[in-house]
This record gives structure tokens, C-alpha cells and sequence, in this order.
């Protein structure tokens, strides 16, 4: 197992968001995750890449564990509940960092770095993080944006290309860094449906090389055609999870059923 | 002697108020390269969730930046002689009070530039492997210099004007040379000529701000 996560929780507040989850993640494998919004999706995966906390449970990935769970003694007074006796303990940082290498996140938003040209934009981390020397990161940097069919915009800036075109840029630069396993938290849902097309066939691409990818998005069809495994999460919990054509097909269970009936019905409305 | 103007020897006005000039740009510089990096403790200072780094950020930042620059260089010239019986010096003390005057503002400036950088810049850096150090250096800081280029370019430009101030202290700088003249020669010949070096200057930074500025253009966040 590339990614193995064990009841995880977290909250804000007093708000709980996850509620124990626990996923499993093969390598070569591309697991799709829906549900509706506030249904802890992109907090699962803010989660998995060390973008927030846990309150509690257990990430290991690629076999380096990133945080463990361990009973604490209970204070002297007061009422005293399940989860006050365990809390969360991260490895150190050196492990973390290494967690990190091995993980590459596509947001939303981008989130490239406007002042640096599109080739800078790839090449910074290669040589900043991992060291590699210029020559180097500038050969990966341009092999990636040939197979992003980008090759001739090197040189643009951020702010120059369509919401497709940067989304292309943040999967290179993210690829830049061989990361084991791919994280995308909605890659197109700040696209135009044109724009979504790009994106979704350079995924698509992706998961013929057998990248490990996990996939938080709206795009039921993309979903049902590109993961072998779905995961349809509510109210901070995994509740339906199986092929696409489990999920799709027979689902059993009746939040799941409604969610995809309402989904169909938006499409042919829209 | 040579050519006069209402009664004021023009050539040696000029060679007065060109030495005094001198003393201009050191007070300039010196605050400039003093007060920007200082500027950036006190931004990160008033960004601390710890109230006791906090909150004596924020009173420093209010007595500077709510009493007059005059009575501050009168402070550091006096101040330490009645309280502790020991002195900076005119010059010490000039410098001393411009560079905390203006921390206190640039504090602000940079405070707002640090801000305005989306959260999502940072977390970008953190996924991609960055330390905090490559973060603020590589990734923030290049783009909060952009944000707050206007507003410095108008402290650079308040900057210039007000080493008229340390005429207060005695600092023999331009104002303080225009008045002495005024007085010599009963004319204000000596102040206009003044007000026209400080307008130079100030082109000058006005200038180098808009060329910074088209310089940084190259892109928008």
C-alpha cells in the first residue's frame, strides 16, 4: 500500500469534519472521491498532503508513517470523553519533508507563482528542494511541457494563459518532483466546461502511466470512466465505496443514491 | 563677490546648500538602509499570535507614528541627557529618531504587503517542499515588494522633505542653511532656493519609483 490512512479525525472548533476516515490507496491505482460540498473531500485531502492537522488517527505513506495516534492520561477533573485521552503525535520533520517529496497536490485555484515565468515556475522547486542542478530541471521542465503540449508558452507568465493552460503548468510543476502519488482537489471546477476537457485528458494520460492519483471532483462521468475505485464521502464519513460500476451502478446506500440522482438531474436540466 | 539676488550672494547660497546636501543624503540613506529591515521586524512583529510580541509592536508603532517627528528629534537630543545624564550626539540622535520614526510606518507598509499575499502562495511552497525561509524569501517576498512600491515611494518622498526637520537639533543640513541666510540677508531668495533642491531630489525618487514600478510590471497576480 502507497497510502494507508486509519480513522482519521479532525475538527475545526467544535465543528467535526472528519469523523474517521480510513482509505487505502494501492500503487497504480487512481481512486475518484465525490460527495457534496461540506462533505469533508478537500479537508481529507488538505489532510493527506500536511496542508492541516488531525485530531487524531493514523497516515502512513509510502511506508514512512506521518502521524500516529497515542492515549494521553486524563486530567484530574471534569468529564472526561473518548477523545480527550488521544491525540495526534507527527513524525519529525525530516520524515515529513520526505512525506512531502513524495506527494505532489493540484489546487483548485492553481496557486502558481505569478512572478516567475512558466519554465521558473517548474524548475524553481527541482532546484531549490531537490537540488538538481539547472541544466537538469530545465530538460524535465521542458519534457513536461511538451507532453502538456506547452512547449512553446517557456516563457510566459502565469497571468498570460487561460485557466487550462495554468492548471497544465501546476500538474508539471507538481510532476517535476516525481512525486509517488498525485493529489487533485477539484482541478476543474474553476474552469470553463471547454476548459475542463484539457485537464481532464492530460489525467486521463496519467493514469495510463500508471501514476497513483487521488481525485476529488465533481466530474461524475470523468469519475466513473477514469478511477478504478470510488469514494463517495457525506458528513465527514466514507459512506459508499467500490468500482465505478458499484457506485454507479448498484449503490446501496440511500444518501449515495440521491446524491447521483440529483447529479444526473442537474446535467440533463443544464 | 558675485552675482547677488535681493541682496543674497547667489554662488555662495548655492555652495552652502550644496554641502548641506551632503548632509541630506546621509540622513536619507541611513534611514532608508535602517528602517527597511527594521520595517520588516516590526510587520512580522505585529503578525505574531504571541500578544507580548504583539501588542508592544502596535504601542511603539502608535507613539511613533501619533507624535511629531520634531518632538521625537528632540527626544533622542535631549532625552537621554535629562533622564540618564549621557547624549548620542546631534547626529546619533538625528539618525536614531528618522530610522524609528520610519520603521514604524514602513512596519505598516510591509504588514499590508505581507497580507495581501494569498494563503494559497504558502501552501503551494509547503506542498513543493520549500522551507519557510525559501518560502518568505522566493515566493512572498518578491511579490510584497510589488504590492508596496507605491507606498514606499511616498515615504521615500516624505523622507526627503523631512531632513528639514533636523534643522530642530541643529543638524547643519539645507533648511537649516536657507534659514540662516534668511536671517543674514532680511530675504526668503534662501527658501525658495531651498524648496527648488528638495523638489529636485524628490524628482529624482519619483522618478527611480515609476521606473521600479514598470520594471515589476511584467506580471499580475
Amino acid at each position: 500500500m502507497l497510502l494507508k490512512a486509519d480513522n482519521i479525525k479532525k475538527k475545526f472548533d467544535k465543528d467535526n469534519v472528519l469523523n474517521g476516515i480510513s482509505l487505502e490507496v494501492r500503487e497504480g491505482e487512481v481512486v475518484a472521491i465525490i460527495g457534496p460540498s461540506g462533505s469533508g473531500k478537500s479537508t481529507l485531502l488538505r489532510c493527506l498532503t500536511q496542508l492541516e492537522r488531525i485530531d487524531s488517527g493514523r497516515i502512513e505513506i509510502g511506508g514512512k508513517l506521518m502521524v500516529d495516534t497515542v492515549k494521553v492520561k486524563p486530567k484530574a477533573s471534569g468529564v472526561i470523553q473518548e477523545e480527550d485521552l488521544i491525540r495526534s503525535v507527527y513524525s519529525d520533520s525530516k520524515t515529513l519533508h520526505d512525506i512531502t517529496l513524495d506527494v505532489g497536490l493540484v489546487f483548485q485555484n492553481f496557486n502558481l507563482f505569478p512572478h516567475y515565468s512558466v519554465l521558473k515556475n517548474i524548475m524553481d522547486a527541482q532546484i531549490k528542494v531537490l537540488k538538481r542542478n539547472k541544466v537538469e530541471a530545465e530538460c524535465i521542465a521542458m519534457e513536461l511541457l511538451e507532453k502538456m503540449n506547452l512547449d512553446d508558452r517557456g516563457d510566459a507568465y502565469p497571468c498570460e494563459l487561460s485557466g487550462g493552460q495554468q492548471q497544465r503548468i501546476a500538474i508539471a510543476r507538481a510532476l517535476a518532483l516525481n512525486p509517488r502519488i498525485l493529489f487533485f482537489d477539484e482541478p476543474t471546477s474553476a474552469l470553463d466546461p471547454e476548459l475542463t476537457g484539457e485537464i481532464l485528458k492530460v489525467i486521463r494520460g496519467l493514469a495510463k502511466e500508471k501514476m497513483t492519483m487521488v481525485i476529488v471532483t465533481h466530474e461524475m462521468t470523468f469519475a466513473k470512466e477514469v478511477a478504478d475505485r470510488v469514494i463517495f464521502m457525506d458528513g465527514g464519513l466514507i459512506i459508499e465505496e467500490g468500482t465505478p460500476e458499484e457506485v454507479f451502478g448498484k449503490a446501496v446506500n440511500q444518501r449515495t443514491k440521491e446524491f447521483l440522482q440529483r447529479y444526473s438531474e442537474g446535467y440533463s436540466e443544464g | 563677490m558675485g552675482y547677488k539676488v535681493d541682496n543674497v550672494p547667489i554662488d555662495s547660497l548655492l555652495l552652502n546648500m550644496f554641502e548641506a546636501s551632503g548632509m541630506v543624503f546621509k540622513i536619507f540613506f541611513l534611514t532608508i538602509i535602517m528602517s527597511i529591515p527594521l520595517g520588516f521586524i516590526v510587520a512580522f512583529a505585529r503578525r505574531s499570535r504571541f500578544k507580548i510580541i504583539n501588542i508592544p509592536t502596535r504601542i511603539y508603532q502608535l507613539v511613533f507614528r501619533g507624535t511629531p517627528l520634531m518632538l521625537q528629534l528632540y527626544f533622542f537630543m535631549y532625552g537621554p541627557h535629562y533622564l540618564f545624564n549621557f547624549s548620542f550626539g546631534r547626529f546619533n540622535a538625528c539618525i536614531i529618531a528618522f530610522v524609528v520614526n520610519y520603521a514604524a510606518y514602513f512596519g505598516e507598509i510591509f504588514r499590508g504587503g505581507i497580507a495581501a499575499i494569498p494563503k494559497g502562495q504558502y501552501e503551494a511552497a509547503k506542498v513543493l517542499g520549500y522551507n519557510k525561509f525559501q518560502t518568505f524569501m522566493r515566493i512572498v517576498l518578491p511579490q510584497v515588494i510589488k504590492h508596496v512600491i507605491p507606498a514606499t515611494g511616498n515615504e521615500f518622498m516624505t523622507l526627503v522633505k523631512d531632513t528639514s526637520l533636523a534643522q530642530v537639533i541643529s543638524v547643519a543640513e539645507i533648511f537649516n542653511v536657507a534659514t540662516n541666510a534668511t536671517s543674514r540677508y532680511f530675504s526668503t531668495v534662501p527658501l525658495i532656493v531651498a524648496g527648488i533642491f528638495y523638489l529636485v531630489m524628490n524628482t529624482v525618487v519619483e522618478l527611480s519609483f515609476k521606473m521600479a514600478e514598470k520594471k515589476l510590471n511584467y506580471y499580475n497576480s
